[in-house]
């Protein structure tokens, strides 16, 4: 589904993101992991298209199609979805407006019809129950007044709407309680299926409690420095990234 | 044809203001003087009853209906049925040929002249709007005027003069509603004295909306009683160059004014609002939001002045204005002045200028949004603040409605 190939990014003409490699195939879960600053968000920033980010070399082919020339909103409406860290709050504009227009938007692309507004409502339902989600948030502005835990679920929900092939989680689990952290994985865990993937971008190990992964990398001053199963997060939650960090130096020594 | 004659208006034998005046820097009237004018009252209004004049009323919401064409009262066309007796909406006109009380105690009583364009009101008005609510009444639907200004033949000048009195204890609400139709330049210039009685409670929302070629200049004057309040409510869309003045004077205790302005300017339309909250008096409270979008080659201009007497202890004063610019070329001016002679208050005063922010734009088109309904969205996000303020539900998707289809932009409705 997703393959990347020595992958070079810049953030305000600094190099952040050194020779990234990794591929994702349809049905599995990936995480990266790193402390912060390794390059983590940058690498879910650059997937998603986000203009602050200047791809300098390598290549990224999602279903076989070269993503670095698209525009953000293409990249959404092959499947691509970015839950972001930091929710934006869209003052004036309801989640109902947001939603249905996305939501159309990704269906005209993808030559179907639009929602009919029952159609709209009946999937919003079924959707935001899975998230425990009072209906009435559907007619708040998007994310404004929202808790952190509740902004995090209002991605969620767009992620459920949206039904994207490649979901790119980028510090969900950051500021959550636990009860949150439960519905949140919750979401993701329903969302997963055989044709989709999720590649999850986290600093800490708890997230991959709920959300387990069928891969671990460690990212670590813009490179993928190690990979492995899941059993790696329980090694770093352990050990810590410096124990990474050492072992890279031995490793380069060697 | 010697009438006409009579009835040319030559703008320079007014002393109005140059940029050389500290208070008129960034707005240059040349423009405004290169016409002699007609008196919109010597032009009659016969040709303009064919009109759909309906359309130009704000609607799908109840309110007394009172219309002036170049500046002069209508009213065949005005209804003002059900209104409460003792209620008085009527021109300055009649109510200056019955000897009306409520305009010997408040007429000009409240705005000095201060420039040339507030003498050519004083000089030219004939006519003009008068409110009087008297004391404990309410007003139950808003009094909705349509000013339609402009004429195909001559360049037409429209001086109406308003009065909107509030005596204690009452409540009313005034939407002035300034349109144009197309065809010669002209120049509205506009002076409204508002007293906000004792306890009293008036609304007054002003929406410009004149043509590209026409000129706007509007000083609001208002005087505050004790428990008073006061909220303006500004929205500036039309005209070639527009200058609002929009006073007030908080005369006694527990006063509480509001001032909410959004501007939006294009092409090379030139916005100049002109603010001034006068705390006189202790215990009082006053908020200013103002917010302008620019697109094009436009220019902006907000110069918010906040005066906070010697006696006026205890006064909570805020201004916040903000600007967007939508493209390179445009500009805008800003300049809070706090003038502060009491000790004991709490006063601020923020401003920005920016553009649209990259990250929320980001944010709505990676969920597969276009670029130009991100930029929708985002300029309905930076004007809702403002718009939200607005009491009347309906009006509010109107005035959404006119921010898109001003800017020339798609628009984006909540359903």
């Amino acid at each position: 589904m997703l393959v990347i190939k020595n992958l070079k990014a810049n953030v305000e003409g600094k190099e952040i993101l050194k020779g990234i490699n990794l591929e994702i195939k349809a049905g599995e879960v990936h995480a990266i992991m790193g402390p912060n600053g390794s390059g983590k968000s940058t690498l879910a920033n650059v997937l998603a298209g986000n203009g602050g980010y200047e791809v300098t070399d390598g290549e990224i082919y999602f279903e076989g199609k070269d993503l670095v020339e698209l525009a953000p909103e293409d990249r959404a409406r092959e499947g691509i979805f970015l839950a972001f860290q930091y929710p934006i709050e869209i003052p004036g504009i309801s989640n109902a407006t947001f939603l249905k227009t996305a939501l159309n938007e990704v269906r005209k692309y993808n030559g179907k019809p639009e929602a009919t507004p029952k159609e709209f409502l009946d999937l919003l339902k079924e959707k935001s129950n899975v998230l425990g989600m009072d209906p009435q948030f559907i007619s708040r502005s998007v994310n404004v007044g929202f808790s952190g835990g509740e902004k995090k679920r209002n991605e969620i929900l767009q992620m459920l709407m949206l039904q994207p092939k490649l979901a790119l989680l980028d510090e969900t689990d950051s500021g959550l309680d636990i009860d949150a952290l439960k519905i949140v994985s919750n979401g993701v865990n329903v969302f997963k299926n055989k044709d989709n993937a999720v590649l999850l971008v986290t600093h800490y190990q708890r997230l991959l409690n709920y959300i387990v992964p069928d891969y671990v990398h460690v990212l670590s001053k813009g490179r993928i420095i190690k990979s492995g199963g899941k059993e790696l997060a329980l090694e770093l939650e352990e050990k810590g990234y410096d124990w990474i960090k050492n072992d890279e130096l031995i490793e380069e020594i060697v | 044809m010697g009438n006409d004659l009579l009835n040319m208006i030559e703008l320079r034998d007014f002393n109005l203001p140059t940029t050389k005046n500290e208070e008129w820097k960034y707005t240059n009237i040349v423009p405004i003087l290169k016409n002699n004018y007609v008196l919109g009252a010597s032009l009659g209004y016969e040709n303009y009853l064919s009109l759909p004049l309906n359309d130009y009323f704000f609607k799908d919401f109840e309110f007394y209906k009172v219309v002036f064409i170049n500046g002069i009262f209508v009213s065949e066309l005005s209804d003002l049925k059900g209104i409460e007796s003792g209620v008085i909406v009527d021109s300055l006109s009649n109510l200056q040929k019955n000897n009306s009380e409520f305009l010997s105690i408040h007429l000009n009583k409240y705005s000095t002249i201060e420039n040339g364009f507030n003498e050519l009101n004083n000089t030219l008005a004939t006519d003009g709007l008068g409110i009087y609510v008297p004391k404990g009444k309410v007003v139950d639907k808003p009094i909705q005027i349509l000013y339609l200004n402009g004429d195909n033949n001559e360049n037409v000048l429209s001086v109406p003069k308003n009065l909107i009195v509030a005596e204690e204890n009452s409540q009313v609400t005034v939407i002035a509603n300034y349109r144009g139709i197309k065809g010669r330049e002209y120049l509205t210039n506009a002076l409204t004295e508002v007293y906000a009685g004792k306890n009293s409670i008036v609304d007054l929302y002003k929406i410009q909306l004149e043509e590209e070629n026409s000129y706007h200049i509007e000083k609001v004057q208002a005087y505050q009683e004790a428990n008073s309040l006061f909220n303006h409510y500004n929205f500036t869309f039309g005209g070639s160059i527009t200058r609002n003045d929009i006073n007030t004077c908080l005369g006694d205790e527990n006063i509480e004014s509001h001032f909410y302005g959004l501007y939006l300017a294009h092409k090379e339309q030139h916005i100049d609002n002109h603010t001034f909250v006068d705390h006189a008096k202790p215990n009082c409270m006053s908020n200013e939001l103002y917010k302008g979008i620019l697109d094009g080659q436009s220019r902006g201009v907000f110069n918010g002045k906040i005066m906070v007497r010697r006696d006026a202890q205890k006064t909570n004063a805020y201004q916040s204005n903000k600007a967007v610019l939508l493209s390179k070329s445009a500009v805008i001016d800003t300049k809070p002045q706090l003038e502060i002679f009491a000790d004991d208050v709490k006063c601020s005063h923020g401003a920005a200028v920016g553009q649209l922010d990259e990250n929320s734009e980001f944010y709505i088109k990676s969920r597969g949004i276009p670029q130009d309904i991100a930029k929708s969205m985002l300029i309905r996000a930076f004007a809702a603040d403002v718009i939200e303020k607005i009491k009347i539900d309906e009006l509010r998707e109107q005035i959404n409605h006119l921010v898109f289809e001003h800017l020339n932009r798609v628009e984006v409705k909540n359903n």
